[in-house]
């Protein structure tokens, strides 16, 4: 077997061994949280024996270990069980939501990353002049200042003042792309900037390191120009923590934006998440942290892989 | 001088530096140095590290590495000044006029392409000629340079060939785009000397072939000798002698260029006296966890007290694997190790902090053997408090009187290692392994990365020191010349086994085995035409076999 095969082998199965884990670990963490579903859905006047009947109901009196295996199982069927508190399948209601999110993500993705990797190549091209720390100063200030501070901020200036966007990110299916793209514009504002800044100074960071060794000094040697230097010899050794820090904050667009979710009143994974935490709806809870954990290893899987394919050592073997 | 390719005058070039808690403060590393060199001629440039000798052949390109600036003087290429050009003029230059050969072939070319793209990158992007073309000439240099199947050569990675491979792919690459001169920045400096001579060889065909100029940068006078027309002796950025290598070699003029000529021969009368070994290492056979072959095969070799035995061969020949065996760092798994009249333990956590004491070692890089937020009487003082148990003042009047023994006096306890120079760091860490008291040291190529003069001088301490303690010393060196200064007994070692071993008189005399034979030929002569004769020889021979 190539040892680029038996290493991304391993690194599956790695990736797959640990959402088992952390499988485990929401579970024992739903367990061990304050509080009592049952009262927290009958309310506190509910009499002893509906509270036990209600528990008896819910499977809450068998062990833990019956119960993890019974949901472990249920999932891997593709069965994230019933909401406690509105009685409707908690896979439907995923579905739609982890749907408006990936959208959200997707766009802020789109362009956020090119951005950040052409502004990360532009501020090593133009290292210590202007452009650079132009370029540096305003993507730190934007990361420095909280996210909700951004929204209110653009909500205030682009969408009441201006009047140029809507402050409430409501969208639909009946919704036609177009509308769509307009309504999230402020989020999408929001999000880019706050992930850009991260991108960009590790783009930057990783070149700068590359443009360091001896082959750009001799690629420098050779006449050509710094541009040509940066895209032919520069990034193709820099793809991997480029990579690296794009996948991260790729993964934060999907399971970090619950702040913006709120600002804007976006139905996306966040706002669900924390609207069944407040009521206290261990089964949804249960199933958001496993589809973010599942989203973030299978991101950063993705980074391990791209190192892997890009490290012309284990791609060409001697 | 219708012919003159490169002319410089009155060279002056500054760099800026940070010293520690000072203000940066700008220093002239090149000073006032002028040179011209004619088509198809080879202009040796030579000197200590911090000669100049490299900054002076990149600004052949106009290039100052790092902050270098060149401030001052004209350089004439073709008749044009480079030294204020900029831009598009200087980029045309660059990889066109002139090309540059680095000395680690193995960091200057981009890992992640291949070795054929890189060789016709600058024919293709100075319009020199078309792909097909370049191609085409590049397997014709790479023929020419003697690399394997120059045909599909070009189509592996850098980490798929070898580093003498490398070397000669950097100076295809650097003939690549034809031009009119070629600056080779130590191009043999970091290999084996049975590589280092082919690839000699390939360089001086190439030129001789190609009819290109060439500047030839390095430290080492012998190599210098065999393919240059000119020589310009460097030191601290000035000329010291500059004339025909004729001149240079066999009537130098100055006393600095009368030192350098004289570098290699030191000699040292072999001991013969018999006594009891300090060190006997028994049949020993060494593999590393996970693998399936010995890198030491049956190695059995001695060592009388005061005596020194020096471990030769190419790197790879497992003499630092021996080392590790010693010291108990990689367990052997057949064979023992007697020591001072006891067995060793094989592993070094059950060896007793008497064998740990008796058994010091001096490492090749002095950088990185040393913390370096730490000052050199702390360094020096950790063996005396962990062995002995000195503190205060007994420790430090100690740690004194081993600076005295170094030669390096009592002002240096406070200082630090990046305030030292590299033959003072190496001394301080002689000193930390004489702090234990040891009655035997392992010396790792303690003298390859130290200038010519400067590693001169650390044999010489050494010796002393043996002289005036009795102590035994494993030196471990790829350097015949070190060899022949400091060796009682050799040990020749070839892909883990030891090919040859006896008293110096008898290993270095014939008849030789053919490992030994190649060893000893390979080594460069302060002669002018040695290489050629030594190159003729080795073809009579493979035609005669």
């Amino acid at each position: 077997m190539s040892p680029v095969v038996k290493l991304l082998a391993q690194r599956i199965a790695l990736g797959l061994l640990l959402l088992f884990l952390v499988s485990i670990l929401i579970f024992v963490g739903t367990i061990i949280l304050p509080g009592d579903v049952a009262q927290s859905i009958l309310g506190q006047s509910a009499t002893p024996e509906a509270l036990a009947n209600l528990r008896r109901d819910l499977g809450l009196n068998d062990p833990p270990v019956t119960r993890y295996f019974n949901w472990l199982f249920g999932v891997l069927q593709g069965d994230l069980g019933t909401a406690l508190t509105s009685g409707q399948d908690i896979a439907t209601q995923i579905g739609a939501r982890l749907g408006n999110t990936l959208f959200l993500a997707f766009w802020a993705a789109v362009i956020s990353v090119p951005l950040a990797i052409f502004l990360g190549l532009l501020a090593v091209r133009y290292r210590d002049r202007w452009p650079d720390k132009l370029i540096s100063g305003v993507t730190l200030a934007s990361i420095s200042v909280p996210e909700f501070v951004i929204a209110y901020v653009l909500i205030f200036f682009v969408a009441v003042k201006l009047r140029w966007g809507v402050s409430v990110a409501t969208i639909n299916d009946s919704m036609s792309l177009g509308d769509k793209l307009y309504a999230i514009a402020l989020p999408v504002a929001v999000l880019t900037l706050v992930v850009l800044a991260h991108m960009m100074r590790m783009t930057r960071a990783a070149i700068l390191n590359v443009m360091q060794s001896a082959y750009i000094e001799t690629a420098e040697l050779k006449g050509l120009t710094m541009f040509t230097i940066i895209r032919r010899h520069a990034f193709p050794n820099s793809i991997a923590p480029i990579v690296n820090v794009v996948m991260l904050n790729l993964a934060y667009l999907v399971v970090g934006v619950v702040v913006i979710e709120v600002v804007f009143v976006y139905p996306g994974m966040g706002q669900y998440l924390v609207d069944h935490v407040s009521k206290r709806d261990v089964p949804v809870v249960q199933a958001c942290g496993l589809i973010f954990a599942a989203v973030y290893i299978g991101l950063n899987l993705v980074a391990d892989v791209v190192s892997i394919l890009t490290n012309p050592r284990l791609r060409h073997p001697k | 001088m219708a012919d003159t390719l490169l002319e410089i005058r009155d060279l002056k070039i500054e760099a800026t530096v940070y010293p520690p808690g000072e203000k940066p403060q700008d220093i002239v590393i090149v000073d006032g140095v002028s040179l011209a060199l004619e088509k198809g001629k080879v202009l040796g440039l030579i000197g200590e590290s911090g000669a100049g000798k490299s900054t002076i052949g990149l600004s052949a390109m106009s290039y100052g590495r790092g902050g270098v600036r060149l401030t001052g003087g004209d350089i004439l290429l073709n008749g044009r000044e480079i030294r204020r050009a900029r831009g598009s003029a200087l980029r045309a230059l660059r990889g066109h006029e002139v090309t540059y050969v680095a000395q680690s072939a193995a960091a200057a070319f981009n890992p992640a392409k291949r070795l054929m793209e890189q060789v016709i990158e600058t024919s293709l992007w100075h319009g020199v000629a078309s792909r097909a073309e370049a191609e085409a000439r590049a397997v014709a240099l790479f023929a020419k340079l003697g690399l394997p199947d120059p045909e599909t050569f070009g189509q592996r990675y850098p980490h798929q060939v070898s580093g003498g491979q490398l070397q000669r792919a950097m100076t295809a690459m650097a003939l690549c785009p034809e031009p009119d001169l070629v600056i080779f920045d130590e191009p043999t400096t970091a290999l084996d000397v049975t590589t280092q001579i082919d690839v000699l060889a390939a360089i001086k065909e190439a030129i001789r072939d190609t009819g290109v100029a060439a500047l030839y940068i390095t430290h080492d006078l012998a190599v210098v000798a065999q393919v240059s027309d000119d020589i310009m002796v460097l030191r601290n950025g000035k000329t010291v002698e500059y004339g025909p290598v004729d001149q240079i070699i066999n009537h130098p003029q100055e006393d600095y260029t009368r030192a350098l000529v004289s570098v290699r021969s030191m000699e040292h009368p072999e001991k013969t006296d018999e006594a009891e070994s300090v060190l006997t290492v028994d049949h020993v056979t060494a593999r590393y966890r996970g693998t399936h072959f010995d890198v030491l095969k049956d190695v059995t070799v001695s060592l009388q007290p005061g005596h020194t035995l020096a471990v030769v061969g190419e790197s790879g020949s497992g003499k630092s694997t021996l080392a590790r065996a010693i010291t108990g760092l990689l367990p052997p798994t057949k064979g023992a190790i007697h020591f001072a009249g006891r067995t060793l333990s094989p592993a070094l956590a059950q060896r007793t902090k008497d064998d740990l004491r008796e058994l010091q070692m001096i490492y090749q890089m002095a950088d990185v053997a040393m913390n370096p937020r730490q000052t050199v009487g702390t360094i020096i003082g950790r063996p005396l408090e962990f062995y002995f148990g000195l503190r205060g003042e007994a420790k430090r009047k100690r740690v004194q009187e081993l600076l005295d023994q170094i030669e390096m006096g009592e002002g240096y306890i406070d200082r630090y290692p990046a305030e030292l120079s590299g033959g003072q760091k190496q001394r301080v860490c002689i000193a930390r392994a004489l702090a234990a008291k040891p009655k035997l040291i392992i010396c790792d190529e303690v003298t390859s990365a130290l200038d010519p003069l400067v590693a001169d001088g650390i044999l010489k301490l050494l010796l002393n020191l043996q002289e005036q303690q009795n102590v035994a010393y494993l030196f471990i060196t790829h350097d015949l010349a070190t060899v022949r200064a400091i060796a009682d007994s050799i040990a020749v070692m070839y892909q883990g086994e030891v090919v040859r071993y006896g008293p110096k008189a008898s290993v270095l005399s014939p008849p030789f085995d053919d490992y030994t034979d190649l060893l000893l030929s390979s080594v460069p002569e302060m002669r002018i035409g040695w290489l050629e004769e030594v190159i003729a020889h080795r073809k009579m021979e493979s035609a005669g076999h």
